[in-house]
């Protein structure tokens, strides 16, 4: 039996663990503390005292994120006090904070914005010298504007530990502290990821994906480009959020619609390529495992993950799968495949992808991510900026009817889907490998032990005799903890499939942002993961293998898996980066 | 030579306990320490006391924190023994990043008795339980840095740090660390994250380093000066530093006397010692005949203490009683010519400057203050002003996450507490009482002026003007009140109002 904390918040008793924080006892008691720099599993520094309370006896005012419970404690959250407090945090706040919130990104997504709102801010209270910053937007990926940065380390936070990168840090100190790169370097010039968990942790607009709408915009009015354009598998589970619908709903078919409403000229699916990466990628591993070749063999659909490997641990790049992400493969075959048989010259194919991801800007612009001298993909938009192009072009995302994608490039298996979630890769090539190895069809297809949320998660198979050891990770930081354990021999796998964002895609830099306190409260990537089993379940189709699309286009164009003439198109290379 | 500085109040007024053997022995010879009953006091905490007992001691003796709050050491002590129990490691860290400005005391001890330091952090980490000790000392000082070394390297080789302590199966051992120049960094939490390799910033606190600090662990930390006194408390007994002192604040304590007065230095006097005593007979009045006005102590995050409080017993309770406080032990005494108004700029600018701009009420809320009373200075502030500026204050203090944040107000509380009419003067009349203030300043020529028309000469910015032997004038606008027309004057026909 665990040692319980009694203690009372604004009368009311509550009783808690022994270690849990006021504010987690406050929020167990339905009490909502009001946070900017407190983010559950992510960072609890006390540094913005925004969720100061008033604890009975206590020399003065204390940050409830980091103050745990005592027996006995009497706290009030609301007391006249603590009100004018936050007020006046705010009004400081806002004192040195660009107020450009009519065109801010994330206007009406602030949590600053929402709080100076809930606390009436008069916003001239403090009036001084305000510190200004050079927008930051060089990074092919990420935009920093440190005038609407409020120094709550979000970022920092996120990028450190969760991800493991840590090339973002507090430079300066007092009112000049900024946060960048060490000795202000470019953030381009940095071993940065682009993973984007820095722009999804981050409160204000002081950090963005690096907007590429425009360029689409052109395209789409640009008579002479044939605009194609496919969505990931995590984002039909997550536009929605975009327009106020319930996280966890599954928007496919209204995805499809806005997007055709948008002007594209067709609209296609990831998954396909998802299914064909299966195809590619467990032909490899099958290759690799019979015939003594490196492994464990490493997934390569996360960009983030890439760039990872190829900064921290260059010397596991034998072990990248060579596949392109479904993302390549799908903007390869545009340009191949698709042009060949639409008789459109591929030079006017103008390729678009939605992707969860801000790293997919980077791996769009990878030299390996080219074929016959094209870019696979023309522009990797987030599903924010999807969702931003969508509200400008007046349609109505919640009402549109449900609609298909275009042929043929629109049919994709279970299999496909779960590509979205941590777990979702592996448990896919299983589904299609076990078959393959074993000569027949399997029975069971769900291998639950490679899903849910934990960093690091372990499996064995015995697949045809063999035991097949793998390894699922998410979060960049997990995935350099794993990787030490295999250089230092602690850990032996045949396949590991890496995410570069805690809990995959769904959880992924592009994604919609919601506040902390909905993070606190709701289980985000929970209910996004459920929406995406779930679309497996009621697929009818859930192996790569048995898609009808999937065999036509080995059957037309590319022979058979891992050909010569898949391995010139849906192929790449990797090259070691620097720290 | 030396016989007759003893004789002199400024010696012979001061009881050296600290200080004991600055000056008197070469520090970078530990035989001259030893000679000095050197080591002593760890022989006979190893050969004949418990842990136990020596905290004790340290606690009967009454021993606070020379660092700045004033803490119980023996407290301290006691806490990291117990706290946690069965923890694997615990550390006994030495705060020698004295940043006050003018201050000197660490310094002192560290330059003339680096051995005092390491006899008292092996003693703490017997009470304790730890085997490694940390001095965290500023970069600035090199010879204190220098001659720890050497002590540390003399002490191993004698067998007094390391393994086996005077055969008693105790083990210790001392590093130095050392600062890169962060005033932040004498907290106690930002002190162990900068030990840690981190940027030196506060963490909050719970958990207090007793339980949780250096690398997690349990960990003690002092200041050099509570340090220097462990030795002579074990040696001498808790009595008799007791019998030194006040009733909540026993033994002396050292002060760095400086500002307007005539003998300056370091002062080390018994608690309870009264500010006429210190100013009067040992820093020997004030110079020129002027008028005492107010003394700071505590540093930046001190206060001012009026004339009306000269025979207040300087103690820990009485100086915040007051509205000031003890703080490592800068103590600046200042005349009529100084403008209190000033004074709190002068100290909200060093804090403001040393912030490390982790929590809003520090970063941007000192900043806001320092530009309020900087807004008074220059006249341009209202009477509205001001009494937002001393909301901001409370809120500040209130809300800031470590004691530099906390204490930054300080300096203006104290002085509106004390000289409020100061500041209304330079608020309603836009006067500075002291003509300290430049803004409101205004050089006119007299009558006395003879037109020899060097002030017009010396004038950097060519604001006077006047022919020869007739009275110059200045121009107003283009004025900068830089002073030199005054000190150029043989006739001391300008005026500063």
């Amino acid at each position: 039996m665990e040692d319980l904390i009694n203690l009372k918040i604004n009368g009311i008793d509550v009783s808690v663990p022994k270690g849990t924080t006021v504010l987690e006892a406050a929020r167990q008691a339905n009490i909502k503390i009001p946070t900017l720099c407190y983010l559950k599993d992510i960072n609890a520094i006390g540094a913005c005292r925004i969720c100061v309370v008033e604890v009975k006896g206590a020399r003065s005012l204390v940050a409830s994120c980091v103050y745990p419970v005592s027996e006995g404690m009497e706290v009030y959250t609301n007391s006249a006090k603590v009100l004018q407090s936050r007020k006046t945090t705010l009004e400081l706040i806002l004192s040195n904070h660009e107020r450009k919130c009519l065109s801010c990104v994330r206007s009406l997504n602030c949590e600053l914005q929402a709080l100076a709102r809930e606390y009436g801010v008069d916003e001239d209270t403090f009036s001084g010298e305000k510190t200004k910053y050079d927008i930051e937007d060089t990074n092919p990926c990420i935009v920093r504007d440190n005038n609407k940065c409020i120094l709550c380390r979000r970022c920092v936070a996120v990028c450190n530990h969760n991800q493991g990168v840590g090339v973002i840090g507090t430079n300066n100190r007092g009112f000049a502290t900024d946060i960048g790169c060490a000795f202000n370097m470019d953030l381009k010039d940095a071993a940065c990821i682009g993973c984007g968990q820095c722009v999804v942790n981050c409160p204000t607009g002081a950090l963005s994906e690096k907007d590429d709408t425009a360029i689409v915009w052109n395209a789409i009015n640009d008579p002479s480009k044939h605009v194609v354009v496919a969505p990931a598998p995590s984002v039909r589970v997550q536009i929605g959020e975009c327009f106020d619908m319930p996280i966890g709903t599954n928007t496919e078919g209204k995805l499809v619609a806005a997007l055709r409403r948008l002007g594209f000229d067709k609209v296609f699916d990831v998954d396909t390529a998802a299914d064909i990466t299966i195809m590619e990628e467990g032909t490899e591993f099958i290759d690799r495992l019979k015939n003594n070749k490196t492994l464990p063999l490493i997934t390569s659909c996360s960009p983030g993950w890439i760039k990872y490997c190829e900064h921290y641990f260059p010397e596991f790049i034998p072990n990248l799968s060579s596949c392109k992400s479904p993302q390549g493969m799908y903007g390869a075959l545009m340009k191949t495949y698709y042009a060949e048989k639409s008789g459109i010259d591929p030079k006017d194919i103008f390729v678009v992808s939605i992707m969860p991801c801000t790293a997919k800007k980077f791996e769009r612009g990878r030299e390996g991510y080219m074929t016959d001298g094209l870019a696979d993909i023309d522009a990797a938009l987030t599903v924010r900026e999807l969702s931003r192009m969508i509200k400008k072009a007046g349609i109505d995302f919640v009402g549109l009817p449900d609609e298909e994608f275009d042929p043929i490039f629109g049919i994709a298996t279970g299999a496909a889907h779960i590509f979205g979630v941590t777990g979702g890769v592996m448990e896919a090539a299983l589904r299609t490998v076990v078959e393959v190895l074993e000569g027949k069809e399997s029975e069971d297809i769900e291998y639950r032990d490679v899903r849910g949320f934990d960093g690091i998660k372990e499996a064995s198979y015995n697949v045809a005799g063999t035991e097949v050891k793998l390894a699922v990770v998410s979060g960049t930081a997990n995935a350099g903890k794993l990787l030490k354990m295999i250089k230092e021999g602690k850990a032996d796998y045949h396949f590991i499939e890496v995410m570069a964002c805690p809990g995959g895609c769904i959880n992924g830099g592009g994604q919609p942002i919601h506040d902390a306190y909905t993070r606190d409260t709701v289980d985000i990537r929970g209910l996004r993961s459920e929406a995406i089993y779930s679309h497996d379940e009621k697929s009818v189709l859930r192996k790569s293998h048995l898609n009808p699309v999937v065999k036509e286009i080995y059957d037309s164009y590319l022979e058979n898996p891992g050909s010569h003439k898949a391995h010139h198109i849906l192929h790449t290379t990797y090259i070691a980066r620097g720290k | 030579m030396t016989h007759a500085i003893d004789k002199t109040n400024f010696c012979n007024k001061q009881t050296r306990v600290a200080l004991r053997n600055c000056g008197i022995i070469d520090p970078e010879n530990i035989d001259e320490y030893i000679a000095r009953d050197g080591y002593q006091a760890l022989a006979k905490v190893l050969k004949t006391m418990t842990p136990e007992q020596v905290i004790k001691v340290i606690l009967d003796s009454g021993l606070r924190g020379r660092g700045g709050a004033g803490f119980p050491t023996g407290r301290k002590w006691q806490l990291a023994r117990q706290i946690v129990p069965d923890a694997d490691q615990k550390y006994v860290c030495c705060n020698a990043d004295e940043g006050d400005p003018g201050a000197f005391m660490d310094r002192s001890v560290l330059e003339g008795d680096p051995h005092a330091l390491l006899e008292a952090m092996a003693i703490a980490g017997f009470a304790i339980g730890a085997t490694q000790g940390y001095i965290y000392v500023r970069a600035e000082y090199p010879v204190a840095v220098k001659r720890l070394d050497i002590a540390i390297r003399q002490a191993r080789e004698y067998g007094l740090l390391g393994e086996n302590i005077f055969d008693s199966g105790f083990s210790f051992d001392i590093d130095i660390r050392l600062g890169a120049g962060a005033f932040v960094c004498g907290e106690e939490t930002a002190l162990m994250t900068s030990i840690e390799g981190h940027r030196g910033e506060p963490r909050p606190r719970p958990p207090f380093p007793a339980e949780k600090g250096l690398f997690g662990k349990p960990s003690v930390l002092n200041n050099v000066e509570t340090y220097a006194n462990i030795a002579q408390i074990i040696l001498n007994g808790p009595e008799w530093f007791a019998s030194m002192g006040t009733e909540r604040s026993k033994g002396t304590k050292v002060f760095a006397l400086g500002g307007k007065i005539n003998n300056t230095g370091l002062v080390e006097i018994p608690m309870g010692t009264t500010l006429r005593t210190v100013i009067e007979d040992i820093g020997g009045g004030i110079p020129n005949g002027k008028r005492f006005k107010a003394a700071q102590t505590g540093g930046p995050s001190g206060g001012c203490i009026p004339a009306e409080h000269f025979d207040i017993p300087i103690d820990y309770d009485n100086l915040i009683s007051i509205g000031s406080m003890m703080g490592s032990g800068g103590l600046i005494v200042m005349d009529e010519d100084n403008c209190m108004v000033d004074i709190a700029k002068f100290f909200l600018e060093f804090t403001v400057d040393e912030s490390c701009g982790k929590c809003t009420p520090c970063r941007i809320g000192n900043r806001r203050l320092l530009e309020m009373l900087t807004k008074i200075t220059e006249g341009k502030a209202t009477l509205e002003d001001l009494d937002k500026m001393e909301k901001l204050c409370y809120y500040i203090k209130e809300n800031s996450l470590c004691g530099l944040g906390q204490t930054a107000p300080n300096p203006v509380l104290s002085t509106l507490r004390y000289f409020r009419d100061e500041y209304i003067s330079h608020i309603v009349d836009k006067t500075c009482p002291a003509s300290v203030c430049k803004k409101l300043l205004k050089f006119t020529i007299t009558d006395n002026c003879k037109g020899c028309t060097l002030c017009a000469r010396k004038c950097p910015v060519n604001a006077i003007s006047g022919a020869v032997k007739q009275k110059h004038v200045i121009d107003q606008d283009k004025c900068i009140k830089c002073g030199v027309c005054m000190d150029s004057c043989k006739f001391s026909a300008i005026e500063k109002k």
